[in-house]
């Protein structure tokens, strides 16, 4: 259910990249932990995010967390529907619940985050 | 029924006082300072006491039941602390009246100022700071000064373990340092090749609860206080769990340099709702010029010990007005005074008693994730109810049901469907069985009939609460147009 055409972190977050942008979100199992999200916090356009640092948070019924980034490079658009109406968030986090667009500054970071599968196996594990 | 809000209540005109007679001359007020825009509710004095005391009334609270809610500690506040606080001489006393005229007030703080030195095993104090996360604010700026006015300025980190409270990293970057979090081993103490490669030039200090939020003493405390040394660094204790150790062991002796108390935990004021509490500091004799002004002294006079405000010599300067919240001071000193050195220590044993023998009771039917001699709380995970749907907070709500408040959840965060709990030393043997029977009924309803539990509270006042709507969109504000909506209903 984790979808092969993107990379994913430890921290649970994933990145696709298609052509020279890579859209950025958190994963299913993600939200599932989390609970119902109540709030989202991320940068604005023209930020530069650097691979593995916090780049937002994420606020729950449950807890707060930190965003980090799969990718290095520069938003260069927020998803305000994930803003407005954090829910997206829980109801489709691969999908509408996307978070930023990047322009990645190298585009080979990606490889080195886990596989769908590699990351199906991570979260059984943890 | 809901109790209905106090607007709901109020009719146009009522009054809830009635005045004598003006003995003056009436004037009207100036038109400039009368608003008719202030939607206040017209109710009678009466109203407004049963209003209040009817929600009061509705409220869980550790004078009507127990209320394990973990890492709070809360146990019983005796009343005799009360009896204390409402003294004349110490509600009365006026926080600009001249210290030589409140020779007595100045005392019970010189005094509790030397208990704290004491069971912290360190040697000054400061009562200042108003709750614990202002004493870790207090303490890690007094680090930072120690810091800088030796020079060592590029010291800019502070090591925070993954199961510190969330106000440690906020507190450490609040006192403008960078935050690096170490990890916890297999046992769930600080790992210590995690920490070594962690501390450096830069590391100015490192923050940890011990016991931890997991209710677990660290086995290697003192490497880890060596380690953090070692670089250069301080270590700030959170005093927060010292309700496992007074009495018996010291944090000056394990090797901290800094740690907050938190009266209102470990020396039973009251708490919860906001305060006021107290979170007075405690450090070592070379960090002590930097204390927050003032301190108590004392100095011998041929009339007797005289007491005065005293301004350390290179102070952070004020981080409270006045004398910190007085009240709660005179509450703790009473509770330390009437219990005594030994009778302190017995809390602390029987505290641990209580959690290890709730653990006991509990560990067939919940998984508990650190199974070894725990402190004064423990740590369980749903994790095995999750595989039948129900999950820590459908258990937290049921547990109501049974008339508990319900423990800690989702904290620590680094254990899935975490519930930490805390019986302190204030419950009876009877009242820990009741509530281990009403958490193995839970356990079994899991497996049997988890639709009761998801469905929970179903015995209380206000059934479950749609927690999710109230944080995505919050309903602050009481306007008319909600009013006429109600009452044409």
């Amino acid at each position: 259910m984790n979808p092969d055409d993107r990379r994913y972190t430890q921290e649970h977050e994933w990145v696709r990249i298609e052509g020279d942008l890579a859209t950025i979100g958190i994963t299913h199992h993600a939200q599932h932990q989390l609970g119902d999200v109540v709030y989202v916090d991320l940068p604005e356009v023209g930020a530069t995010l650097n691979q593995h640092q916090p780049f937002g948070s994420i606020d729950s019924v449950k807890t707060a967390s930190d965003l980090f980034s799969p990718i290095s490079g520069e938003v260069v658009e927020v998803n305000s529907a994930v803003t407005d109406d954090p829910a997206v968030v829980n109801a489709d986090p691969f999908g509408q619940g996307w978070m930023l667009r990047v322009r990645p500054s190298d585009p080979a970071e990606a490889d080195a985050l886990m596989t769908a599968d590699q990351y199906g196996l991570y979260t059984q594990e943890s | 029924m809901p109790e209905p809000l106090i607007f709901q209540r109020s009719s146009p005109g009522r009054r809830g006082y009635s005045l004598p007679d003006a003995s003056t001359p009436e004037v009207t007020l100036d038109p400039a300072l009368q608003r008719e825009d202030l939607e206040l509710p017209e109710v009678s004095e009466f109203e407004v006491v049963r209003h209040y005391t009817r929600l009061s009334q509705e409220n869980r609270a550790i004078d009507t039941a127990f209320y394990p809610l973990g890492s709070c500690t809360m146990k019983y506040n005796p009343k005799v602390n009360e009896e204390v606080a409402s003294l004349r001489g110490v509600r009365r006393v006026h926080p600009y009246t001249p210290g030589t005229e409140v020779q007595g007030a100045l005392q019970v703080m010189y005094d509790l100022q030397s208990i704290l030195a004491q069971v912290g095993g360190l040697d000054a104090v400061s009562l200042l700071p108003a709750a614990g996360a202002h004493g870790e604010l207090t303490g890690m700026l007094v680090i930072r000064a120690h810091h800088e006015h030796r020079g060592d300025v590029q010291r800019q980190t502070v090591i925070v373990a993954d199961s510190a409270h969330g106000t440690n990293p906020a507190t450490a970057a609040m006192a403008g340092y960078t935050v690096r979090t170490v990890q916890s081993d297999a046992r769930g103490n600080v790992d210590l090749d995690a920490l070594k490669s962690l501390v450096d030039h830069e590391t100015a200090g490192m923050m940890l609860t011990n016991p931890n939020t997991l209710g677990l003493f660290d086995e290697n405390i003192e490497e880890v206080c060596r380690i953090v040394h070692d670089a250069g660094g301080l270590m700030y204790g959170d005093g927060a769990n010292m309700n496992a150790m007074t009495g018996i062991a010291t944090p000056g002796d394990l090797g901290f340099d800094v740690l907050h108390f938190n009266l209102h935990k470990t020396f039973s004021t009251p708490h919860g709702g906001g305060g006021p509490g107290a979170g007075p500091i405690a450090v070592r004799d070379f960090l002590a010029p930097y204390l927050p002004d003032p301190v108590i002294r004392a100095e011998p006079t041929e009339d007797g010990t005289h007491y005065a405000f005293d301004t350390p010599k290179r102070t952070i300067g004020k981080v409270r007005s006045l004398w910190g919240n007085y009240a709660v001071l005179a509450r703790a000193y009473t509770y330390m005074r009437h219990h005594g050195a030994d009778g302190l220590r017995a809390n602390s044993v029987h505290a641990v008693l209580n959690a290890n023998y709730l653990g006991s009771l509990l560990k067939a039917d919940y998984e508990l994730r650190y199974d070894r001699p725990c402190m004064h709380e423990f740590v369980l995970s749903g994790s095995k109810q999750k595989r039948h749907g129900v999950r820590t907070v459908d258990m937290a709500k049921r547990i109501m049901d049974f008339g508990f408040h319900p423990p800690t959840i989702y904290f620590p965060l680094i254990v899935e469907e975490s519930m930490l709990i805390e019986p302190t030393e204030s419950e009876s043997k009877q009242t820990l069985d009741e509530f281990a029977e009403a958490m193995r009924t839970i356990a079994h309803e899991a497996e049997t009939a988890p639709g009761r539990i998801k469905s929970a509270p179903n015995e209380t006042h206000l059934r479950r609460l749609d927690e999710t709507t109230a944080a995505r969109r919050p309903d602050l504000a009481y306007v008319r147009e909600q009013r006429v909506v109600q009452e044409n209903k």
